[in-house]
C-alpha cells in the first residue's frame, strides 16, 4: 500500500515536471526547454552521487564543486589534441617533476612512519623532507612550466590532451574524481561532520585555485574552448539535405531545428547515463551493502560493535559518490563545449546540488532525481518569474520610477532568495523531502 | 645598518601592516563563528553573508549621510554609519533565529541539520544583499586615505623604502582591538557573560542553575551580529565591497576559528592572525628584501617567492587541512568560552 502511494506520488511529480517543460516549450521556446532538460539530467546525476553519500551514509560532502571541475578537466585532457611544441618545450620536465613530487610524498609518509617512536623529531623530520622536497620540486618544474606556458600562449600555452573521443572522459572524469576522493577521504573522513563539511569545501576551493593557476595543465583563466563533441554540429546539420527537406515540408526554422536536434542527441546520451546510474544505485540501496550503510548512518557505534569497519565503508561511499559527481562534471563540460575554471562557484556547484537532494528527499533516489529536475527548473526560471512578479507588484508605479527600475534590474537575484527559502521551508515542514525515504 | 632597516621597512610595509589589518578582520569574523558554535553548537555557514549584510547596511547609511553632507573629517563617514548597521544586523539575526533556528533547538536537532539550515540562510541572505545593493563593486571609503604616506616616511627617516599605513588599516586594527577587549570583558566579568560560559560548558547544569537558555541564545546573536557587522564593514572599507567576496571570506574565517580551536575566543583571534600572517609571508616575493640583506654577489635573480600570490586564499585552506590532520582540536584546545 505504502509503496503504491509512493509510486503514485513519484509519477505525479514526474508528470508535473514534464508539464512544466512542455509549458516552457510552448511559452518560451523548445530550444530553452531542451537546454533546461539537459542541465536537469546532469543535475540529477550529481544528486544521485550526493544521495549515495548523504542519503545512504550520512556523509556531508561540500566539495562537489571540486569534483565537478575535476570531471571538467578530464574532458579537456581526454578530448583536446596534444600540443607537440609544448610537449617538446617542457613535457619531460613536467613528467620528471611529477615523479619527483610523488617520490617526495612517499618519502614523507615513510619518514613519518619510521620516526614515529622519536617523538618531536618526527615533526621536524617531516618538515625537513617537505621543505627540501618542495624546493627541489619547484626547481625542476618551474622552468618546464614557464616553457610550456610561453609556447604560443595566445593559442595554446598548455600541454593539450590526448585527442581521444570526449565521451571517454565521462569515465575518466569519474576515475579522476574517485582518486582525489580517496585522498581527501583518507585525510578528512575521521573528522566530525561539520569539520568534514568545512574541510571538503576548502579542498574543493584548492582544486579550483589549482585549475585556475596551473596554466600548463588547464590554460587557467584563458579557458579551453571548442572541445570536440560526441554529437553532430549544427552547421553540418544545416547543410544536410534531409533536414533541409524536412524543415521545408513542415515549415520549421532550419537553424532552430538543427540546434534542437543537437540538444536532443545530448539529452538521449545523458538519459542513458542517468538511467544506468539510477539502476545501479537502486540495486546498491536494496542490497545488503545498502542495509549496512543505513545501519552505519543511523547508529555508527552499534554498527561498529557489529564488526563493520565504519571508516572503510565511509571511504568507499565517499569515493563512489564523488566519482558520480566527477562523471557528471565531465558531461557538463562536454555539453558546454568549453572549460572555464573561473565559472566554478560553490553556490552553484555545491550548495545548489544540496538543495536539490534535500528538497527531493535524501535517501530516495527517485526523490533526488526529481529534486534535481525541479530545483534546476526553478533556478533557471526564477529570473523570468521574479521579473514577472516584480512587474506585477510595481505595475502601479511609473515606468521610470527609480524603485521599480532597481527592482527590475535586481530580479535575477531572487533565485538565491528562492533557493534559500526552499531549503529552509523544506527542512522545517517536510524534512524528508518530496519523495521520502522508503522504510525497509 | 641602513640595509637592514630598509629590509625591515619592506617587510613591515608589505607583510606586517596588511597582515595586522587582515588578521583583525578574520579574528572578528572567527570570534562570531566561535560564539555561535559554543552556544548554539553548530557551524554557521551564513556568517559570511551576515557580515556582507552588515557592510551593505553601513554603505546605505553612509550614502544617506554623504548626501546630507555629514562627514567625519579625516575619518571615513562609514564610522558614523556602523552603529546603525549593527542595530539592523542584530535585528535581522534575532529575527532569523526566532523564525528559523529556534525550532531546531526545540526539537533538539543534530548539529548537521542546523548546518544545512544555515546553508539555506546563507542562500537567502546572499540573494537579499544582491537584491538590495546589486552584485557590483562599491567603494565607500572617504576622508583622509593615509595615516602615513610612503614619501613622508622616506623624508622623515631618510631611508630608501617607504612605509605606508592606510587610514582604513589603522581603523581596522584599533576597532578590532577595542571590540575584542569589550567582548572579553563581557564574557569574563559580567553576570550574563558568565552565564553564557556556563551554558557553553555544560548545558544541563546551566539549566539546572536557572540560566534562561533563550536569553543566552539571544545575547549570543546580538554579539555575533554586532561582530559580523563591524567585521564586514572593516573588510569592505579596506578592500572595497563586493557581495560575492564574503562567501570566499567564509573559508579563511572558518580556518581561523578551527586553527585556534573552535569554541575558544582567544584561539579564534590568534587563528585570525596566524592565517593572515602565513598567507602574506608565504606568498610574498622576498627578492628586494634579500637584495638588501645579502652581499651583492649573492643577490637573487628570481622573485624568491614560495608560492604565487594567486594561491593566497588557497593557503588558508592548506593550513586548515594541516591543522585538521595533525591537531584537530586546534592550537588552543581544551578551553572554551
Amino acid at each position: 500500500m505504502m509503496a503504491r502511494l509512493m509510486t503514485n506520488r513519484t509519477s505525479f511529480l514526474f508528470a508535473v515536471m514534464a508539464a512544466l517543460i512542455i509549458f516552457v516549450g510552448f511559452i518560451q521556446s523548445w530550444n530553452v526547454a531542451f537546454t533546461i532538460i539537459n542541465l536537469c539530467l546532469i543535475s540529477a546525476i550529481m544528486t544521485l552521487g550526493v544521495n549515495i553519500q548523504w542519503g545512504y551514509a550520512g556523509l556531508v560532502n561540500f566539495g562537489l564543486m571540486g569534483f565537478t571541475a575535476l570531471g571538467g578537466i578530464a574532458g579537456v585532457l581526454i578530448s583536446m589534441p596534444p600540443v607537440p611544441g609544448a610537449w617538446e618545450a617542457g613535457g619531460m620536465g613536467i613528467l620528471i617533476g611529477l615523479l619527483v613530487g610523488l617520490g617526495i610524498i612517499i618519502a614523507a609518509v615513510m619518514v613519518w612512519k619510521k620516526t614515529a617512536h622519536l617523538g618531536r623529531v618526527q615533526h621536524w623530520a617531516l618538515a625537513a623532507v617537505l621543505v627540501i622536497g618542495f624546493f627541489s620540486f619547484r626547481h625542476i618544474v618551474d622552468p618546464a612550466v614557464a616553457a610550456i606556458e610561453s609556447f604560443e600562449s595566445a593559442k595554446t600555452g598548455y600541454l593539450g590532451g590526448f585527442g581521444l573521443p570526449i565521451m571517454l572522459s565521462w569515465v575518466i572524469g569519474g576515475v579522476l574524481a574517485a582518486g582525489v576522493a580517496w585522498l581527501i577521504g583518507k585525510i578528512s573522513l575521521g573528522l566530525r561532520s561539520d569539520y568534514l563539511a568545512i574541510a571538503t569545501l576548502g579542498i574543493s576551493e584548492i582544486i579550483i585555485y589549482a585549475l585556475k593557476n596551473e596554466e600548463w595543465l588547464s590554460r587557467g583563466v584563458k579557458n579551453v574552448t571548442g572541445l570536440p563533441r560526441p554529437v553532430p554540429y549544427e552547421i553540418d546539420l544545416q547543410e544536410s539535405p534531409w533536414l533541409i527537406e524536412l524543415t521545408n515540408t513542415w515549415g520549421l526554422s532550419l537553424i532552430d531545428t538543427s540546434s534542437i536536434i543537437v540538444k536532443i542527441c545530448y539529452a538521449l546520451l545523458f538519459t542513458a547515463v542517468l538511467v544506468g546510474i539510477y539502476r545501479l544505485s537502486e540495486i546498491a540501496l536494496k542490497s545488503p551493502w545498502g542495509r549496512m550503510m543505513r545501519a552505519i548512518r543511523d547508529n555508527e557505534v552499534s554498527a561498529e560493535a557489529m564488526g563493520k569497519d565504519v571508516k572503510a565503508k565511509h571511504l568507499q561511499v565517499f569515493i563512489i559518490g564523488s566519482a558520480i559527481v566527477g562523471a557528471a562534471g565531465a558531461m557538463l563540460t562536454t555539453l558546454d563545449g568549453q572549460f572555464t575554471p573561473a565559472s566554478y562557484q560553490p553556490l552553484r556547484y555545491t550548495f545548489l546540488i544540496w538543495v536539490m537532494v534535500i528538497a527531493g528527499g535524501s535517501g530516495n533516489n527517485a526523490g533526488s532525481v526529481i529534486g534535481g529536475f525541479l530545483i534546476w527548473f526553478f533556478w533557471i526560471e526564477a529570473e523570468p518569474l521574479g521579473l514577472w512578479m516584480i512587474e506585477l507588484l510595481t505595475s502601479g508605479l511609473a515606468d521610470d520610477n527609480a524603485l521599480r527600475l532597481h527592482l527590475i534590474e535586481s530580479a535575477a537575484h531572487t533565485r538565491f532568495m528562492m533557493m534559500g527559502l526552499v531549503l529552509i521551508l523544506v527542512l522545517r515542514f517536510s524534512p524528508k523531502g518530496l519523495i521520502p525515504e522508503v522504510k525497509r | 645598518m641602513t640595509d637592514i632597516l630598509n629590509a625591515l621597512v619592506i617587510l613591515a610595509n608589505f607583510i606586517f601592516v596588511p597582515a595586522m589589518a587582515y588578521g583583525s578582520q578574520l579574528a572578528l569574523g572567527a570570534l562570531g563563528i566561535t560564539m555561535v558554535y559554543s552556544i548554539l553548537r553548530f557551524s554557521n555557514f551564513a556568517h559570511g553573508e551576515l557580515m556582507s549584510f552588515g557592510a551593505m547596511t553601513t554603505i546605505l547609511v553612509t550614502w544617506a549621510l554623504q548626501s546630507s553632507d555629514i562627514s567625519l573629517g579625516i575619518f571615513p563617514t562609514a564610522l558614523l554609519a556602523i552603529p546603525v548597521a549593527i542595530l539592523v544586523t542584530v535585528v535581522l539575526a534575532v529575527a532569523i533565529d526566532k523564525s528559523v533556528y529556534q525550532y531546531y533547538r526545540k526539537i533538539r536537532a543534530e548539529p548537521v541539520t542546523l548546518l544545512i539550515v544555515s546553508i539555506g540562510v546563507m542562500f537567502f541572505l546572499s540573494g537579499l544583499v544582491r537584491f538590495i545593493i546589486g552584485p557590483k563593486d562599491q567603494v565607500f571609503t572617504d576622508g583622509q586615505r593615509f595615516i602615513m604616506k610612503a614619501r613622508a616616511f622616506k623624508q622623515m627617516t631618510g631611508l630608501n623604502e617607504g612605509l605606508a599605513i592606510k587610514m582604513t588599516q589603522g581603523i581596522t586594527v584599533v576597532t578590532a582591538f577595542v571590540l575584542v577587549a569589550v567582548v572579553f570583558w563581557f564574557l569574563n566579568k559580567t553576570r550574563t557573560g558568565k552565564s553564557m560560559r556556563a551554558y557553553s560548558d555544560n548545558e544541563d547544569l546551566a539549566l539546572l542553575s536557572g540560566i534562561n537558555p533563550e536569553r543566552v541564545v539571544l545575547i549570543t546573536w546580538v554579539i555575533t551580529a554586532a561582530l559580523a557587522a563591524v567585521a564586514g564593514t572593516l573588510y569592505g572599507l579596506d578592500k572595497s565591497y563586493k557581495p560575492f567576496t564574503y562567501l570566499s571570506l567564509l573559508l579563511p574565517i572558518f580556518s581561523a576559528a578551527i586553527v585556534g580551536g573552535v569554541g575558544n575566543p582567544l584561539g579564534a583571534i590568534a587563528g585570525g592572525f596566524v592565517i593572515a600572517f602565513s598567507e602574506l609571508t608565504i606568498t610574498f616575493a622576498y627578492k628586494k628584501v634579500l637584495t638588501y640583506l645579502l652581499p651583492e654577489s649573492m643577490a637573487p635573480d628570481t622573485l624568491m617567492q614560495l608560492l604565487s600570490t594567486d594561491y593566497k586564499i588557497a593557503l588558508s585552506f592548506v593550513i586548515l587541512v594541516i591543522v585538521l590532520i595533525f591537531k584537530p582540536t586546534g592550537l588552543f584546545s581544551g578551553k572554551t568560552i
